[in-house]
């Protein structure tokens, strides 16, 4: 009975001053081939210049029936976005 | 509503469904089906136009070649992995295959003879296959969704090399031009036949089209590719084999000619050319192949452990 | 032979070395033992035909006749082919596949560090393209070989045994012909004889992480470099001129 190896989780740096962002995910033996399949799999029209991988088990993610209570209650604190403050159009550089 | 009515609630406002939503077991299944079977056809699709890597006629072609068959691998394992968020392993999904359980394509059952087949395959199956692919990059499944946006923009460059593949014969020589001429005659049809049965015989079309997992129908896409690829016959001056085919001018589409349903049917049912060849080839390496992941995973848990007892 | 001409047999070596090399590779698409795997061995089948590519034009450039990569790839007879005999052994199975690319891609490493520094520019260039591709050739192969070395009881046997199998055929990479040290001497190509201790340390240090043992005491086969090849070779090539051999002259 052969064991399939492990789901991995791919994040790809697209260039140099951005965030890793989610390509998408495969499978492989160990972390470094892991990192090896990504360059093969995610970047092969030079769509990167930095890899994470990382188990797929490992991630946690939110509960989406949960998703009202978690993050409905971000929607009125407007006081947190800077228009909310009212200032007159003569104070500059702020 | 009950929750099978906030779905398609959510789904008639064009939200996407997510791994981890709520799902009817059957969307979940059917999306299974779809995106699986998706899967299959991008990797026995490998086969036909993998047969002409070592002979093709020029090294420009070759890389080309190489890359194309590639990328699908890469389409295949982008569509597996959307499959494995839907709690299926691809060891299962492959298993399935292999057991004559899922489907795959039909038109990977006909051989490529003739180098003119791999500008056929490029120019009028990648044309097929993107057709349904552009229509899939709204489908209601996130994942699935992701995934051909992905393809469509990889597979852009397909079509365009087998379509100066066969260019490139059409300004040739005759004997040349016959060659680009009889791949048209043999593929033509069986290029038709990927969009499916007729929409009235087509028995989850329905159910498919209201959970968006499908957003054009079978008829819908195939007339929309006749339509495209005859000009492109045109300029390339060979003839499209259906003496039906004519331009009409009150529906603004082509018609045509009936399709061979028996043939269709008989190719499904695994009796096309090449149905068991194409098994055997992908058996063959999935068994080959069986000691290799055997032994690159026992390497990784020897390296664990040794990490791990390094550090105590 | 003045330069020129040395400097083309030369082009026309390393050429062949990457376009039977990638051939070979480039069998596996569609067929590898896992997807993920089946899509790098490819990468790897591009990264050599493109380099044959790179050898090839400049080999067409040196000889001044017109010819093409394409004439060169596809239109000489056998013995006109320079490559050694160790990457026209067939696929056989991933251990075959494996072995082959790791005696070949660590030769063919130390060979391009020196040949970045060749007194001809053009073989400079291609070198330091290269150069980034085969690092990375060398270090999947070598992973490889531990991976499988020091895998299953199975894997191991296999890999040893690939391993023995090959082994007269790596002689050929750090033997010199009389071409190479007409080169040598002109400063053109790095002297074999000062990349082989260096191949020889990290060929035996992969071996022993993989748990494998170094193959003693075989003969060592030679020739491709003069176009004296094995019996696969006129398979390798019937299969890859077949088109244009068939119909000469024309445009794909």
């Amino acid at each position: 009975m052969s064991k399939d190896w492990p789901l991995w989780e791919v994040f790809i740096r697209s260039k140099n001053g951005l965030s890793h962002k989610h390509a998408g995910s495969l499978h492989a033996a160990d972390a470094e081939m892991a990192i090896e399949n990504a360059r093969d799999v995610y970047t092969r029209r030079n769509e990167g210049v930095s890899i994470w991988v990382v188990e797929s088990r490992h991630i946690t993610a939110s509960n989406p029936e949960e998703a009202e209570s978690l993050f409905d209650p971000a929607k009125d604190k407007v006081y947190r976005h800077p228009t909310f403050y009212d200032l007159p159009d003569e104070v500059t550089h702020i | 509503m009950n929750l099978e009515q906030q779905f398609q609630a959510r789904i008639d406002q064009e939200i996407k469904v997510e791994p981890r939503d709520w799902m009817p077991e059957e969307y979940r299944q059917m999306n299974i089906r779809q995106i699986a079977q998706h899967a299959h056809s991008e990797i026995v699709g490998m086969l036909p136009e993998g047969n002409w890597i070592t002979r093709a006629p020029s090294l420009r072609r070759k890389v080309a070649l190489l890359a194309k068959v590639q990328d699908e691998g890469g389409h295949g394992l982008y569509l597996y992995s959307a499959a494995e968020t839907l709690g299926i392993s691809r060891e299962e999904l492959i298993d399935q295959l292999h057991e004559g359980k899922a489907k795959y394509s039909s038109i990977f059952n006909y051989p490529a003879l003739t180098w003119a087949d791999i500008g056929a395959i490029g120019w009028l199956v990648d044309g097929a296959a993107i057709m349904n692919q552009v229509s899939l990059t709204r489908t209601s499944y996130g994942p699935y969704a992701r995934a051909m946006v992905r393809i469509c923009k990889e597979e852009s460059f397909h079509q365009r090399q087998g379509y100066e593949i066969l260019l490139t014969l059409c300004r040739g020589t005759q004997e040349q031009k016959a060659m680009a001429q009889d791949s048209l005659n043999r593929w033509w049809w069986p290029a038709l036949m990927m969009f499916g049965p007729n929409d009235d015989q087509s028995t989850h079309t329905e159910k498919s089209m209201n959970w968006k997992l499908k957003r054009k129908k079978n008829d819908e896409l195939r007339q929309q590719f006749v339509d495209v690829t005859v000009p492109q016959a045109e300029y390339l001056g060979i003839t499209v084999p259906d003496p039906d085919l004519k331009w009409n001018e009150e529906r603004g589409h082509y018609d045509f000619g009936e399709i061979n349903w028996d043939e269709f049917w008989q190719v499904v049912k695994g009796n096309g050319p090449c149905n068991k060849k194409r098994m055997n080839d992908r058996i063959k390496a999935h068994e080959e192949g069986a000691w290799v992941r055997e032994a690159a995973m026992a390497y990784a848990e020897k390296r664990q452990q040794r990490k791990l007892q390094q550090a105590s | 032979m003045n330069h020129q001409e040395s400097l083309y047999h030369f082009a026309l070596q390393m050429g062949d070395n990457a376009l039977i090399l990638g051939q070979r590779l480039s069998e596996w698409c569609g067929h590898g033992p896992v997807l993920e795997q089946d899509i790098a061995i490819t990468n790897i089948a591009l990264d050599h035909v493109g380099q044959a590519r790179s050898w090839l034009q400049y080999a067409a450039e040196l000889e001044g006749k017109g010819r093409t990569e394409d004439d060169l790839a596809f239109l000489r007879p056998e013995f006109e082919y320079r490559n050694v005999l160790l990457v026209e052994q067939p696929n056989t199975d991933w251990a075959y596949t494996i072995v082959r690319s790791f005696l070949f891609d660590t030769f063919n490493y130390f060979h391009h560090v020196e040949l970045t520094q060749s007194t001809d520019p053009g073989v400079a260039a291609i070198a330091e393209k290269s150069l980034k591709e085969i690092t990375y050739h060398l270090r999947y192969s070598s992973e490889w070989m531990i991976r499988l070395g020091d895998g299953t009881e199975l894997s191991h046997d296999k890999m040893q045994q690939a391993l023995d199998d090959l082994w007269m055929f790596s002689g050929e990479l750090t033997a010199m012909t009389s071409l190479e040290t007409s080169l040598a001497a002109a400063g053109l190509a790095p002297d074999l004889s000062g990349i082989k201790p260096l191949y020889d340390g990290r060929i035996a240090a992969v071996i022993q992480e993989a748990t494998l043992e170094v193959p003693s005491g075989a003969y060592m086969q030679t020739g491709g470099k003069e176009g004296r090849h094995t019996e696969y070779m006129g398979f390798i090539l019937a299969e890859m001129q077949s088109l244009q051999r068939q119909m000469p002259g024309l445009k794909w």
